[in-house]
């Protein structure tokens, strides 16, 4: 059967330069990079290597890269080592869209007696700066604000909530799992002190990725071990996943205004697509700046799961942010705090592209889609009146 | 990803009897496109009180779709006594099973075909007039109670996955801890074994369900566990986990647990504890 990978927003495809580069790794070069002979040395370069190409693609120092083991941990340890590093300081400020490794955070720390703002998006998925402005005090530890969005796209202006944040002297921390490896992040130009990154978004395996943790910020430790990481991240390091990233890292950087480009011809050629084909649909995000790659819209009275489903029979794989889909009753919280109506919200379907996607691919999604969502409309008992009325 | 049955995912994507009855005798119309689901039913009755013909239009996830073809599926051809004795677990079976949250799609089926039946016998839909439990969803306390007697609902969060109350904002919790509580001892005493012969099929559910429900949240309030091995005829193989693993009371735990299955399911069964 034909498959069209587009939910490179969920995980992407390990690169096969990266497996190739990766293998030596698991069976011939495998010391301890702590280890004081030929095999530990050989190792520790690997590792070296892969921290300047990681810095590289951010444009940062080598030592200010922190491998761990996923984007959620590198949140978790920004969020609580940024908190316990100033602990007379009680007050974080995030948005009400970020992704759960975040904001499920938020309930937590409120539970621990931290006091947490939470910033509105408009219609578009815009964040409210005023708010932004009005909520820092000096009993703010941290600011924790996603670069951009994995379910709609929709990009924050950092550059702009950056002069904000630092003008206060406040520590800023961004999750940037999924703009790393589709937009340019200069971190000489962006004075944010934190930033979470993951491999396997950007076509490295799952099980590595990257706090920046910017010279001179003030964290706790997090892992609490050897000497490792500089000891703010003790535990033997993931060789062959640390050399994975780090090819993946040199290979986006190599590839990423071009790819960006093309990534956005083939997003806007989808999107275009479906307006015309496809009656009552809502982009989401549509009028404010966006990942290249990234496509979220809500196909009225049609549910999500249902249309996946449907996709998934004809190889086509996306995902949503339906309530069905996710085990929950309620759709997404992102598109809920945007506002999307939730007779629309449940009918919400993300493709996100990536390096391997065709234009060919494209054509076959548009081919399909429209009898996909017909089929389910003509299902439904809305559609009818509607169409009618 | 949900795991559905074969069943599940042919009625989904070759549903039957969609459509609009035009003339329909009765129609009950459940949920709303805001809640994530919601489903018409139409139902045609001859003069002899026989469903001659029901169709459906649904709007919500596969196991939606496919408990609405089910429920066209069972009733046609049922007299309208007949069809009010079906109940959400009859559609989950006739599926061969659903995800258990996604119960309530088939708890929606059902709650279709009381309103389509109260509106045929010109009754206003009873559910009126119990009282509203949880407003996100619009699940009636009336409603939340035939979940639980016809499931044997015993926690908080069955209820949810069964009729979806409670699965918003969450200010309707204490109330359904209160109607679990309420219903406790109903539901006890109604736990009991189901007297005729059950199918092989029924057989290994009732025992998976009830080591489930039952037996396990015993165990792991011990710091224990089981695992159901497998099923081959009347020999039900468990394994032992966390500190029942090496315990010395272990037989008389197997004794217990296999006492409890006799006493759910079937009285010729026999536990025994399995390597895994």
């Amino acid at each position: 059967m034909k498959l069209v990978y587009m939910d490179n927003n969920a995980t992407t495809r390990v690169d096969p330069l990266v497996a190739e580069e990766m293998l030596p790794f698991f069976t011939e070069v495998y010391g301890n990079p702590s280890s004081m002979h030929l095999m530990g040395g050989m190792a520790q370069r690997a590792v070296s290597e892969a921290r300047e190409k990681v810095a590289q693609l951010l444009n940062a120092h080598p030592d200010e890269i922190v491998f761990t083991s996923c984007g959620t941990e590198s949140d978790n340890a920004a969020i609580r080592g940024v908190l316990e590093a100033w602990p007379e300081k009680r007050h974080l400020v995030t948005t009400r869209v970020e992704h759960p490794a975040v904001w499920n955070q938020i309930p937590y720390l409120r539970q621990k007696g931290y006091r947490v703002t939470e910033l509105r998006v408009d219609r578009e998925g815009r964040l409210d700066l005023e708010h932004l402005r009005a909520s820092l005090t000096e009993d703010t530890a941290l600011v924790s604000i996603m670069f951009a969005n994995n379910e709609t796209g929709v990009v924050f202006p950092l550059e702009e909530i950056a002069q904000i944040v630092k003008a206060k002297g406040i520590t800023l921390h961004t999750d940037a799992v999924q703009a790393v490896g589709k937009i340019g992040v200069d971190l000489a130009k962006l004075p944010v002190d934190l930033l979470s990154m993951s491999g396997h978004k950007i076509h490295a395996p799952k099980g590595i990725g990257v706090l920046f943790i910017r010279r001179g910020t003030r964290i706790a430790p997090f892992m609490i071990g050897g000497h490792q990481e500089k000891g703010r991240r003790g535990g033997t390091e993931n060789v062959p996943y640390i050399v994975g990233l780090g090819k993946a890292a040199e290979l986006s950087r190599e590839e990423i205004s071009r790819e960006s480009a093309r990534l956005k011809g083939l997003r806007d050629k989808l999107e275009q697509g479906i307006l015309e084909r496809i009656p009552r649909v809502i982009v989401n995000g549509k009028g404010t700046r966006r990942l290249p790659n990234t496509l979220s819209c809500c196909f009225e009275y049609v549910e999500g799961e249902s249309l996946l489903l449907l996709l998934s029979d004809l190889g086509i794989c996306a995902s949503s942010g339906s309530a069905c889909t996710s085990g929950s009753l309620e759709p997404s919280h992102v598109l809920r705090a945007m506002g999307v109506p939730y007779t629309a919200a449940h009918g919400s379907v993300r493709f996100s592209l990536g390096r391997f996607n065709t234009e060919e691919e494209v054509d076959y999604v548009l081919e399909n889609l429209p009898g996909i969502v017909e089929k389910l409309r003509d299902i439904s008992p809305f559609w009818k009146n509607r169409a009618e009325g | 990803m949900w795991e559905y049955t074969e069943k599940v995912m042919d009625h989904f994507r070759n549903p039957r009897n969609v459509g609009v009855i035009e003339d329909a005798d009765g129609v009950g119309e459940v949920g709303s496109m805001a809640c994530g689901d919601a489903l018409t039913l139409y139902i045609k009755v001859d003069p002899q009180g026989r469903i001659r013909d029901a169709k459906f239009q649904t709007f919500g996830c596969a196991s939606a779709i496919a408990s609405s073809s089910a429920l066209t599926e069972l009733i046609i051809g049922k007299t309208v006594d007949e069809a009010l004795t079906i109940t959400n677990r009859d559609i989950a079976d006739y599926l061969g099973g659903l995800p258990e949250q996604k119960m309530h799609c088939s708890v929606m089926g059902r709650e279709a075909l009381l309103a389509a039946i109260a509106n045929y016998k010109g009754q206003s839909r009873e559910s009126l007039a119990s009282p509203l439990v949880c407003e996100c969803f619009g699940v009636t306390e009336e409603e939340i109670e035939r979940a639980v007697r016809e499931n044997r609902l015993t926690t908080r969060e069955q209820v949810t996955h069964y009729t979806k109350a409670g699965g918003g904002c969450g200010t309707c919790h204490e109330r359904i801890e209160s109607i679990l509580a309420r219903m406790r001892m109903e539901v006890a005493a109604t736990a009991q074994p189901v007297p005729k012969k059950l199918t092989n099929l029924q057989k290994m559910r009732l025992v998976e369900e009830t080591i489930e429900r039952q037996i396990r949240p015993e165990l792991q309030k011990d710091g224990g566990d089981i695992q159901l091995v497998d099923v081959e005829g009347n020999r039900v193989m468990v394994s032992l986990r966390g500190v029942c693993i090496g315990c010395p009371s272990a037989n008389i735990t197997i004794k217990s647990i296999e006492q409890k299955l006799k006493d759910m399911v079937s009285q010729d069964l026999v536990v025994e504890e399995v390597a895994s």
